[in-house]
């Protein structure tokens, strides 16, 4: 692990009319580690991950990736760098069975760049690869789920597929937004180990969650977004313990006694 | 000189004609794909009513306006409204109505000199050295009286509130308690007496011809897009815009130019700014 | 077996199974029996031998050029049903293609001197450049706009043609050579037409084809895909466009003319009504769509412009009430039997 930061986020601005949805948001990320950020809803996390992406223009602001500004990219090419993210409302490819999902990506330059032309390196074609990665990111591998329909795959399978699909492109960070939500418990247990191992492959994860004890056993630290401004930064029994934190979550008693 | 004042006219009547279509737009995001139809069967309707039922003239242009209006919302009533949502189906959809009622006009034997409306007043005078006839100069006057009623009609009035409301978020004006289906349905009448409108008013200084459809329904979309789809004072300024590029290079280059000026004002307004000069960027891409 | 689709009406419903035949087809072992290889191939034999065969079958010459004009139609239909079922994009105005292509051929064939054995290809590729080109500034827009552009060109490409007087202004462009031998006119398009569709059939299901398609289901993902959707949709543009112009291209060689009409509202409307007809997202279901017009279209013939008014009609209808085309009807009846269930 190196001490640069591997993603600088600095002053990020976004209005939407007359709601301000990102203020002078700033954060730094470091190689291999996984930052969690957690906030009300509304508070402008996946506007967050939009703008870092490149989804959606930030008014103002900086973002650095290894040192260089992706601030204003397209988002194929941010994700060409290396920069993925995954989506909040899950939309595999309804019409494809799953694994034909993760051809798309595997289609992209940067997987053949580093899968070679068919993205199967010396050993196969892509669709012997996209079954290699679902079966890494936990559909069995002899059964006939990874052939099904996407529409017809549950919940926690089209989580995984989605994670799936930023594998595809060997990403060097990983922005989720919310992975664990619409999930059993027994669903977010298998996950958990899921993320500790993307993590030892060196892959950086920047986690929106509102599961909060789930993530907090992944991520040490975690930042704290309310009303689109950062609140807190820290490792989480420090932010949970900030009385900011806690109003914003759960409300300002102040407000109720004087109504 | 002369580019000015014909420039001015030209204007006037390019918004005359788009503001229809950014109205319906603009309230329900429907786009009226007939409108250019709806022009051009106004005035047919008015010359049938004119010339088979002798009709006084003033008489038979308000009532081609009530019968176009309620062509419009039955064609929004029973057709597009079944398809309500889902954009390219009501392109098509209304696309192919326009193009049946201009087809079946052109079919019944609706072409040639014979079709043409009487001017309102005959004669013409001098400004600045210019003949002007005044027909031209009343376009300009209806023109500018119809964007000044529409500009108060939607400010001040309650329905006009309510259409402006539509226009700006459907979903909150839905929960107001505002209907959405009876506002577009409101939407394509009005849309539809304003193309009447604009017919009444520019068919006298010409002959009808179906072909007027089609152009009309073009210019009616350069408009719009260059105005930004949605606002009202964009399509008027963009009016503008076209209408004295229109005119001057009619003067300067060649005439026939007109068609040439708006798909070039489109494919420059798409590549420079997609929105146009007004219009919101989030009409443009899906929202993530 | 799975369960494919269900309706309820009353308190029965009717349930839709895949025959058995066509689930042992889905494997590789379709190849060890005569019986199930007959079930996937016959259906694409039939259409095969029927589409050749069917000059010879049908005597008379004018009829012979229908066919020829059915095929260039369902090229269009093709590009159409790509393009919206595929991709996702609308395209209203097939007219601009046939316009293009056509017009390029017959200058390279008046003015130059090629024959069309070389016209034709270099139309077609060079009009599918241009195409793409003029159609680019719409592409990274909502799809609306794509429809209203494509709509736009062939209108205003007639008027300035027509204002400008170039090109051959309304005259247009005579004296374009035509094929050597009236049955290489014929049977020439009737292959174009059985390779471009089992081409397209085959793309759509190729790794390309699935990026396609994954424009069309949710372009969003696909940029999270690191895949530049504007290169990939200005593809899928070109591929839909060079049929549009091959079809121009020919069609300028058997009428040995080429003029404004080539603009003309049919060939803008036809397609998208035969892809509605005969069932989109098929492929096949536009070629059967114009089978069934065109003829119509040319019986109809003297009676002028309705024609225009009767297929506009019965698109609309067919938009309205949401049918799902006749070809899409006949796949779920070969695939799938249906059979009435208490609940």
């Amino acid at each position: 692990m190196s001490f640069e930061p591997v993603l600088q986020v600095k002053n990020v601005n976004k209005a939407f009319g007359g709601v301000q949805a990102l203020k002078d948001v700033s954060f730094d990320v470091h190689e291999g580690e996984i930052l969690g950020i957690i906030g009300p809803n509304g508070s402008g996390k996946t506007t967050l991950i939009n703008c870092i992406t490149g989804f959606i223009k930030m008014d103002s602001g900086e973002v650095t990736f290894r040192g260089k500004d992706i601030s204003r990219q397209a988002p194929h090419k941010i994700a060409a760098m290396g920069v993925t993210r995954t989506f909040q409302i899950m939309r595999p490819y309804y019409t494809l069975p799953a694994y034909k999902n993760l051809i798309i990506p595997l289609f992209s330059p940067r997987a053949r760049k580093a899968g070679g032309w068919r993205g199967g390196g010396k050993l196969g074609d892509r669709d012997t690869v996209c079954i290699d990665i679902l079966e890494e990111i936990g559909f069995e591998r002899d059964s006939f789920v990874p052939y099904k329909l996407a529409s017809t795959l549950p919940t926690g399978y089209l989580k995984r597929l989605e994670l799936a699909r930023c594998l595809a492109l060997r990403p060097e960070i990983i922005l989720c937004d919310e992975v664990f939500s619409g999930l059993s418990m027994s669903e977010i247990a298998s996950m958990v180990p899921l993320i500790e191992r993307l993590q030892m492959d060196g892959i950086t994860l920047i986690m929106i969650e509102h599961r909060l004890r789930e993530l907090f056993r992944v991520a040490k630290k975690v930042m704290v977004l309310n009303f689109g401004e950062k609140l807190s930064e820290g490792i989480p029994e420090e932010v949970m313990a900030d009385e900011e934190v806690k109003r914003a979550y759960l409300g300002s008693e102040e407000i109720e006694e004087s109504a | 000189m002369d580019i000015l004042i014909y420039g001015i006219i030209n204007s006037i009547s390019l918004a005359l004609i788009a503001i229809g279509f950014a109205l319906v737009y603009g309230i329900s995001r429907l786009a009226n794909f007939a409108h250019g139809a709806l022009y051009v069967v106004n005035g047919f309707i008015v010359w049938s009513i004119l010339n088979i039922l002798h009709i006084n003239y003033l008489l038979s242009i308000i009532l081609s306006l009530i019968i176009i209006g309620l062509i419009g919302a039955a064609i929004y009533q029973f057709i597009l409204i079944r398809v309500r949502g889902m954009a390219i189906s009501e392109i098509i959809a209304s696309y192919a109505i326009g193009l049946a009622m201009l087809e079946g006009f052109r079919w019944g034997g609706f072409k040639g000199m014979t079709y043409t409306l009487p001017v309102f007043i005959r004669g013409s005078i001098e400004i600045a050295g210019i003949p002007v006839d005044f027909q031209r100069i009343l376009l300009v006057l209806i023109g500018g009286l119809v964007v000044l009623f529409l500009w108060l009609f939607t400010h001040y009035n309650r329905i006009g509130l309510a259409l402006k409301g539509m226009a700006q978020d459907e979903r909150a004006a839905m929960m107001l308690g505002i209907d959405s289906d009876k506002m577009a349905l409101i939407a394509m009448g009005l849309g539809s007496i304003l193309a009447g409108l604009a017919a009444v008013v520019i068919l006298p200084m010409g002959n009808i011809v179906v072909e007027a459809g089609y152009d009309k329904l073009i210019m009616a979309i350069a408009v719009c897009i260059v105005g930004g789809l949605g606002s009202w004072v964009g399509a008027v300024i963009a009016a503008f815009l076209i209408g004295f590029a229109q005119i001057i290079t009619v003067k300067y280059i060649a005439s026939h130019f007109h068609m040439v000026i708006a798909l070039l004002a489109i494919i420059i307004t798409l590549i420079l700014r997609p929105s146009g000069l007004f219009g919101r960027q989030k009409e443009l891409e899906e929202r993530v | 077996m799975q369960n494919a689709g269900l309706r309820m009406i009353e308190d029965r419903r009717k349930e839709r199974l895949n025959r058995g035949i066509k689930v042992t087809t889905e494997g590789i072992y379709a190849i060890s029996s005569w019986q199930e290889m007959g079930y996937l191939l016959l259906p694409r034999l039939a259409l095969i031998c029927g589409i050749l065969v069917l000059p010879l079958v049908i005597p008379s010459l004018y009829w012979q050029r229908v066919i020829s004009i059915v095929c260039i139609y369902s090229l269009l239909a093709l590009g159409f049903d790509f393009l919206a079922h595929f991709v996702g994009l609308v395209s209203l105005g097939g007219a601009f293609f046939i316009g293009t292509g056509g017009y390029i051929a017959a200058i390279l064939n008046t003015s130059f001197g090629l024959p069309p054995i070389l016209t034709i290809p270099i139309a077609t590729i060079a009009g599918g450049a241009i195409c793409t080109l003029l159609l680019y500034p719409c592409l990274p827009l909502r799809g609306v706009y794509f429809a209203i552009v494509t709509l736009m060109y062939p209108l205003v490409m007639a008027r300035i043609i027509e204002a400008l007087n170039v090109l051959g202004g309304t005259d247009g462009i005579i004296g374009v050579a035509s094929f050597p031998n009236r049955w290489i006119e014929q049977y020439g398009i009737l292959v174009i037409v059985i390779v471009s569709l089992f081409g397209l059939r085959r793309l759509v299901n190729e790794d390309i084809g699935l990026v396609f398609r994954g424009v069309k289901d949710n372009d969003q993902a696909v940029k999270a895909s690191a895949l530049n959707i504007d290169f990939y949709k200005s593809i899928a543009v070109f591929i839909a466009s060079s049929l549009g112009c091959l079809a121009g291209a020919y069609l300028s060689h058997i009428y040995m003319w080429s003029g404004i009409s080539q603009f003309a509202l049919d060939f803008s409307i036809i397609p998208i009504a035969a892809t509605v007809i005969g069932g989109g997202g098929t492929l096949v279901g536009p070629i059967l769509g114009c089978f069934i017009l065109v003829p119509i279209s040319e019986l109809l013939r003297a009676f002028g412009t309705l024609r225009i008014v009767f297929y506009s009609l019965i698109l609309v209808a067919f938009i309205v009430f949401r049918s799902e085309g006749i070809m899409v009807y006949a796949e779920r009846k070969y695939h799938q039997f249906e059979r009435w269930v208490k609940v």
